[in-house]
């Protein structure tokens, strides 16, 4: 297998964008990575639309000595599930992000200092309408898909509504059609950890020189144990002591403990608080039925024109089967073309970045139709 | 697989299938039928499965195909969705089969059921020397066998006129020849177009 190296890009757009807030930005970047090659006819073009987390980087290494791919390495490039050999691959990191892309932490032109607690909340929507951008700067008018898992999928779902003639097919994976209570009840609590942060200062925490480590640590490590099942956390963490007694106090002692700490401090030294309380946002505003009376999914899906993969997974409880069966429901009710997949996977929410036979097989199979139908 | 080796059974419900109609097809298995209905009736169907394996195969012939568990029900599907229901060698494997056949009078327009005849006479031999019958349409041991339901041409008759469910078309096979005379024992496999009463 080569090694795919890839470079970061930068797209920046000049006209004024105005977000479903209402707010505007009279500028922004859009930070992204291509990996293969668009064919003559710019028919082979897929977008994978990333979730809370993720950014631009979906798959490769940076360099020759790379040790770190891409969050979806095992999915997307040669000979894989996403074959680059075959299809022309953009990964870009949202409006909002903390990887690039225009977001809290970076510098407001008009001010000098860090656009902080003044950034705008942004929706789902005005995601799509900027990957839209990007795809016209690309000179893609049609995607041959356009891919993506949890908040991903959500976007994905909002691209079919929204521009159902650009693309052709829509993978939806591990997603909802829209949040429950307790799924908005998880979110807050992470935010309330975030916003309650001493050194947080109202989102304008860069000015002081620190970071709500605090707040951003609990915030994920409550977000960790939602993306687990229960099983999985018992096979791999049990009630295993690291010492192997209790010892009476409050340090590290079971693994799991450990496992959580050590996810939560590596979370904190790499992403943005506010990104973290814009993406978290976005996963509750998310609601493409929102401009329909009835609020009605199959009313709602009647302007899609894609064809769907959706796939979800037996231990996903975030995500659980069920949404995704209320998405395909949706979309028989329209006649759309629909295949549905439900993954027997031990790892909650997460498995849909894993590496399971049956998900990359189907995923696989899947594009193989794409090209053979191009 | 090639059009000349399509199974029988599987003409016979295309020959029911009206050029251009909206099909489901209840545990579609790898896509066989569901694709033979596609190609030559030009329908437009989605399968519904369980078997992960299958699933795949589905994908692979670049079919719809929804993963559920038929004996949940079909409540992912709404009342007279589709123009046929289709429930072919998969009947005697159900465990609510009363329930299934009333989803899909539901869900469908009419539905059409095709089941190895418990009834055939070289199942009877069988039974008769005292073994549970083994055949090319039953072709599993008593211990394996995922048939939990089987039953005979009769059977079937009584139960749909029990439920004043419409028999509007049944044929009976053994092989590649339909039988006219004594159906219920010189059939091997049949296959019904039923309506709601």
């Amino acid at each position: 297998m080569s090694k795919l190296i890839v470079t970061p890009q930068t797209a920046r757009f000049e006209s004024p964008l105005t977000l479903k807030s209402g707010a505007t930005l009279p500028s922004y970047e859009l930070v992204y990575e291509t990996y293969g090659t668009l064919n003559a006819g710019k028919s082979n073009a897929i977008l994978v639309c990333h979730a809370l987390s993720g950014n631009h980087h979906v798959a490769g290494v940076h360099s020759e000595h790379d040790k770190r791919p891409g969050w979806w390495d095992n999915m997307i490039g040669p000979g894989k599930p996403i074959d680059t050999g075959r299809f022309f691959v953009i990964g870009l990191n949202n409006l909002g992000g903390c990887h690039g892309s225009t977001g809290p932490s970076s510098i407001n032109p008009q001010t000098g200092k860090p656009f902080g607690a003044s950034f705008p909340v942004v929706t789902v929507e005005d995601w799509v309408e900027t990957q839209a951008r990007l795809a016209d700067r690309l000179g893609i008018h049609q995607f041959a898909a356009i891919v993506g898992g949890s908040l991903g999928g959500m976007q994905v779902l909002q691209w079919s509504i929204n521009h159902p003639d650009r693309l052709r097919h829509a993978l939806v994976i591990a997603a909802a059609p829209r949040l429950t209570a307790q799924n908005i009840a998880f979110n807050d609590v992470a935010r309330q950890a975030i916003l309650t942060d001493p050194d947080f200062h109202g989102g304008d925490f860069y000015a002081h020189g620190v970071v709500p480590r605090r707040g951003l640590r609990i915030a994920r490590m409550l977000g960790h144990i939602t993306y687990l099942s229960d099983d999985a956390m018992g096979e791999k963490f049990g009630r295993i002591l690291r010492t192997g007694a209790y010892n009476f106090g409050y340090e590290v002692e079971f693994e799991i403990e450990s496992y959580l700490r050590y996810q939560g401090d590596k979370f904190a030294d790499s992403f943005d608080a506010n990104t973290y309380l814009l993406m978290t946002k976005a996963l509750d505003y998310f609601d493409p039925t929102h401009h329909h009376q009835h609020g009605s999914l199959s009313e709602t899906m009647q302007a899609a024109r894609a064809k769907f993969l959706v796939i979800s997974f037996s231990t996903d409880w975030r995500f659980s089967p069920s949404r995704s069966r209320e998405i395909v429901k949706a979309l028989l009710d329209n006649n759309l073309d629909v295949s549905y997949a439900e993954i027997t996977a031990a790892h909650g929410h997460d498995a849909f970045l894993m590496e399971d036979p049956q998900y990359h097989n189907l995923v696989r199979a899947y594009m193989e139709r794409i090209v053979e139908e191009a | 697989m090639t059009n000349t080796t399509v199974r029988h059974d599987f003409e016979t419900i295309a020959a029911w299938v009206a050029p251009g109609s909206r099909v489901l097809d209840l545990g579609c298995g790898d896509g066989t039928l569901l694709k033979y209905l596609t190609d030559s009736r030009q329908a437009r169907g989605y399968g519904v499965e369980i078997a992960d394996a299958n699933i795949l195969a589905c994908v692979k012939k670049g079919l719809n195909v929804i993963q559920n568990d038929l004996d949940a029900g079909l409540s992912g599907f709404e009342a007279d969705s589709f123009d046929f229901v289709i429930l072919s060698q998969t009947l005697q494997a159900m465990r609510h089969i009363e329930q299934v056949i009333a989803e899909m009078l539901r869900v469908g327009k009419q539905a059409i059921v095709a089941f190895p005849n418990f009834g055939y006479w070289r199942h009877r031999m069988q039974v008769l020397q005292g073994h549970m019958p083994v055949s090319p349409n039953l072709p599993y041991q008593w211990f394996d066998t995922p048939n939990i339901h089987l039953c005979t041409v009769k059977d079937f008759e009584a139960f749909c006129a029990q439920r004043g469910i419409r028999i509007l078309e049944r044929v009976v096979m053994e092989g590649e020849r339909e039988i006219g005379f004594l159906p219920n024992i010189r059939g091997s496999v049949a296959a019904y177009r039923i309506e709601r009463g």
